[in-house]
């Protein structure tokens, strides 16, 4: 094995995957790249996630998980490029140095033109939420029984309470109804769902499974396996606490959690890189590049996605730029703008835009804050000038945003005084939630 | 057959004793009622090797905490189990707490604790600048020590089992009885027969000091539970040594303190209770703590908290540990009422309980063949942590080693298949936890415990859902009907 290779993509999952198909496109040969992948097939996530739903952007066409992973490891088997699978990467440094162990390798270290990182989120855990009550077995983490059910063919519990209504959870409470499971509810502490409206209908009303709003996980109960829970709705106006009185005690052997998900950026927070408070990953600029030259970052290790169409989008950008840094194609930045976030937004990716003197057309990715009926979404330079204004008749946190700046209006802002541009929402009035 | 000695209790008393008594040519029989060892208070407390200022002078408690905080430390060598001297401070706010912490400082210089010192709060905002402002003096103890309190009394299991120790798990003790010299203990389905009985069963050794048959027992426990929390390793140098607060008449009082892993944990409280298994937390408990660790260090970011738990410790009706000859069994020893600073005492503990069981005519006579590490080919290094080199030639030799299991806390498939075949074999996902640390990372075992349930089923022959979290009715999956192998 060579130890040094011109572009390591670190995991193999869709964004790893699309990322390695762009550089590779982009003129990285097939032997340059190095993709690794710490399970035992590429794919990632994609694999266990057995339902429909996704590719109807990217392929225009509803495929299950397996499908869409299958269709960008056929791409990148046809360009040659290699999967290292099994292969963990337990280090990577500001300067490119990445260690790895694999059963096939061993305990290897390898340098590179260029990273990219595409490790993914993991799930966020009881602990996190610091539930009270016993550690009985039975409570898992959405993906966990997903895995459970998709993978090893085993139903991880025949009674079911879902705390989290994000999209693994209601994708989650059809699955196991399906599986002959009795899904009691899914509590959301939110006043409204984080998932995806089609995922309500189509797993929650479908099935008749009540969706309980500003309601909590209060107590776990049971000694060696769950035997029930309490919940309680919450109070908006008071930190989101249970509302004393509302207990409720509900029979059930399972516990899933959807409770968020969260950037795995161990590698990332290693090499020294800051993260980004809001979104758990990485700050980039619109390449997707790092503040370490010739790292970049993208898919949901870089921010949360609810579609792996955007992932695939998004890996292909850093791919593409990681290419070009690596070939020297890149030119020079001419000017640095800080992307802020306004009324009603909740983060933005990218967090900075170098402009070079040929900008291009880009795009900024943000979640907005609350569920706001009738709302312009706007881009606005720091002198005020907007650069983009669409409207739209509501927008949720649970659905990303985003908006195209022409390379007309960025070639414009090269030889401006600005030094932010600014991404917020209008609220056009109406009755709102 | 007939043991010479049958220990009740595989928590860490229970199994320095049998260690100990490995060394000699007797035989041991360990019976616990869970499905490990170190299952019950070993696994839940501050992982604090305590210094030992805190017991009155004179009690057996104090002689035995300065003694057994030496021992551990040269346990954990023996045992290559990892121990860090971090020291530990008991932070007094005022005038009050000053004439309080003088008290400690005394108590401990008659208990022969070393090194002992009263700092300023200044002071001790250079040794730990996260500390509240408002400390205004600490007791510094240096020779507390932080480790894993489990993860030693499973190698001094695997150490016992090695030298022939039997441990006999998921024995939960229900009757006994003796005839002639020999006493007979039985869970009901099977019976251990034995000249000397040590009872060291915690929570339950006043239930199995009467189920043994004796009748008055001078002492009752209380079950008290404390509760705790744990912080991601990405803020574990917030504390470099552990941080008391003035103690209470509740127990130590919560603090603050790194785990020898690298994470900080933060607790106890101390509530009686009256089921001595339920280790469940409760909201005002968990506010209580977070309160609590604020005082000590108002900038400590619970956010990161990670997991909670709670551990109940057997808090006796005197001020002192009860360990003694039986006033009524022939050949019963108990040890009752051992909590706090129970773990750190342990070493000595076990080194007393030997001397009594001499004393009540027990043959000592030291083995030849005994081996002093975990197993009969030494004391075997987890793969994460050795140095690069060492990781590569395991790797070499064996490939399993660069197969990644546990992501968060970088355990590989040749470490799990290790523990699968150690002295005391992990069958279930939380021997595996506790063993090899495979699930208590950031990701509290979402991507791993599946792969380990897995592991353990193929290894052991069984079907996934055979495979339990701990024991009993903690199932994992579903089984399935006709139980598809």
């Amino acid at each position: 094995m060579t130890n040094h290779k011109k572009l390591i993509i670190i995991g193999g999952g869709p964004a790893g995957l699309s990322a390695a198909v762009s550089a590779y496109e982009s003129g990285v040969s097939a032997d340059d790249i190095l993709v690794l992948e710490r399970d035992s097939e590429a794919g990632g996530i994609l694999n266990q996630c057995i339902h429909a739903g996704f590719g109807l952007h990217r392929f225009g066409e509803e495929l299950s998980g397996p499908e869409y992973a299958g269709r960008y490891i056929k791409m990148a088997e046809e360009r040659g490029i290699h999967v290292t699978t099994n292969a963990m990467a337990l280090s990577v440094s500001k300067d490119k140095a990445v260690t790895f162990v694999s059963p096939e390798t061993g305990y290897t270290a390898v340098t590179a033109d260029a990273v990219i990182l595409a490790m993914g989120c993991r799930e966020r855990t009881r602990g996190a939420l610091n539930i009270p009550g016993t550690r009985p077995s039975g409570v898992y983490t959405a993906g966990c029984a997903q895995r459970y059910i998709n993978i090893e063919g085993f139903m991880p519990g025949k009674k079911v309470v879902i705390l989290g209504s994000g999209d693994i959870g209601l994708i989650m409470a059809r699955r196991m109804t399906l599986e002959g499971a009795e899904v009691k509810c899914v509590c959301e502490i939110m006043p409204y769902s984080g998932g995806l409206r089609r995922n309500i209908v189509q797993c929650l009303d479908d099935f008749g499974i009540p969706l309980k709003l500003s309601h909590t996980v209060t107590e776990v109960h049971g000694k060696e396996r769950v035997t029930g829970v309490t919940i309680a709705a919450v109070d908006e106006a008071n930190g989101r606490r249970p509302i004393p009185g509302t207990e409720e005690y509900i029979e059930c052997d399972t516990l899933l959690l959807s409770v968020g998900l969260i950037p795995e950026n161990e590698l990332t927070r290693g090499a020294g890189i800051q993260l980004d408070r809001m979104t758990n990953g990485a700050s980039v600029n619109q390449f997707r590049e790092t503040e370490a030259e010739g790292i970049y970052s993208c898919g949901n290790v870089l921010h949360v996605h609810d579609l792996v169409d955007f992932v695939s989008e998004e890996a292909a950008i850093a791919g593409e730029n990681a290419a070009k840094k690596i070939l020297g194609k890149t030119e020079e930045c001419v000017k640095k703008l800080e992307v802020k976030t306004g009324n009603g937004v909740r983060y933005t990716v990218p967090e900075r835009l170098d402009l070079t003197a040929h900008p291009e057309n880009l795009r900024i990715f943000f979640r907005v804050t609350d569920i706001i009926k009738k709302v312009q979404l706007i881009v606005e330079t720091e002198s005020g000038e907007v650069l983009v204004k669409k409207a739209k008749s509501a927008v949720a946190p649970g659905e990303m945003e985003s908006l195209e700046i022409s390379a007309e209006k960025l070639c414009a802002l090269l030889d401006s005084g600005d030094s932010y541009v600014k991404v917020y929402i209008n609220e056009m009035g109406g009755d709102n939630k | 057959m007939i043991y010479d000695v049958l220990i009740i209790g595989a928590g860490c008393t229970g199994v320095m004793t049998a260690r100990l008594l490995s060394e000699y040519n007797c035989s041991v029989a360990v019976a616990d009622m869970a499905s490990d060892v170190a299952a019950g208070a070993t696994a839940a407390n501050s992982a604090i090797v305590h210094a030992g200022y805190d017991a009155k002078s004179g009690t057996l408690k104090a002689k035995l905490n300065v003694r057994g905080n030496r021992l551990m430390k040269e346990l954990a060598a023996q045992l290559g189990v990892e121990l860090k001297n971090v020291g530990s401070h008991v932070i007094g706010f005022g005038d009050s707490d000053l004439v309080h912490l003088k008290e400690l400082y005394k108590r401990g210089v008659d208990n022969g604790v070393e090194r002992l010192e009263i700092i300023s709060g200044d002071k001790l905002r250079e040794m730990e600048p996260n500390v509240s402002a408002e400390a205004t003096a600490s007791l510094w103890a240096p020779t507390a020590a932080i480790t894993c309190p489990y993860g030693i009394t499973i190698a001094a299991a695997e150490n016992a089992a090695t030298n022939g120790v039997h441990f006999y798990l998921n024995f939960k003790v229900t009757d006994a009885s003796s005839a002639g010299d020999v006493h007979y203990v039985t869970d009901g389905v099977n019976t251990i027969a034995a000249k000397y009985v040590v009872n060291c069963a915690g929570v339950h050794s006043v239930e199995v000091a009467k189920i043994l048959g004796e009748n008055d027992f001078p002492i009752s426990i209380t079950p008290r539970r404390g509760e705790y929390m744990i912080l991601d390793k990405s803020c574990g140098d917030i504390a470099h040594s552990t941080l008391f607060v003035c103690p209470s008449s509740r127990g130590k009082g919560i603090l603050v303190s790194p785990t020898v892993d690298g994470n900080i944990i933060v607790g106890p409280n101390a509530y009686p209770i009256s089921d001595g298994d339920d280790k469940s937390t409760t909201a005002p408990g968990l506010n209580e703590i977070s309160e609590g660790a604020r005082r000590i260090m108002p900038s400590i970011n619970l956010r990161n908290v990670i997991t909670s738990f709670a551990g109940v410790r057997p808090t006796p009706d005197i001020y002192d540990f009860y360990i003694k000859h039986s006033e009524q069994l022939k050949n019963v020893i108990h040890a009752v009422g051992v909590e706090s600073p129970g773990f750190a005492a342990s070493p000595a503990t076990g080194e007393y309980l030997v001397s009594l069981l001499e004393e009540a005519g027990l043959k000592l006579e030291k083995k030849d063949n005994y081996i002093p590490t975990r197993r009969a080919d030494g004391n075997h290094k987890q793969w994460n942590r050795l140095t690069d080199e060492e990781k590569a030639e395991a790797c070499k030799l064996n490939s399993a080693y660069g197969k990644i299991i546990c992501r968060c806390e970088t355990v590989t498939e040749g470490d799990i298949l290790d523990a699968l075949t150690s002295p005391i074999p992990a069958v279930t996902v939380d021997m595996m936890k506790k063993r090899l640390r495979a699930g208590m990372g950031r990701c509290q075992g979402g991507f791993c415990s599946p792969r380990v349930a897995d592991i353990i089923a193929q290894h052991t022959g069984k079907s996934l859902d055979e495979v339990t979290k701990n024991g009993g009715g903690s199932w994992l999956v579903v089984p399935r009907e006709g139980g598809i192998k």
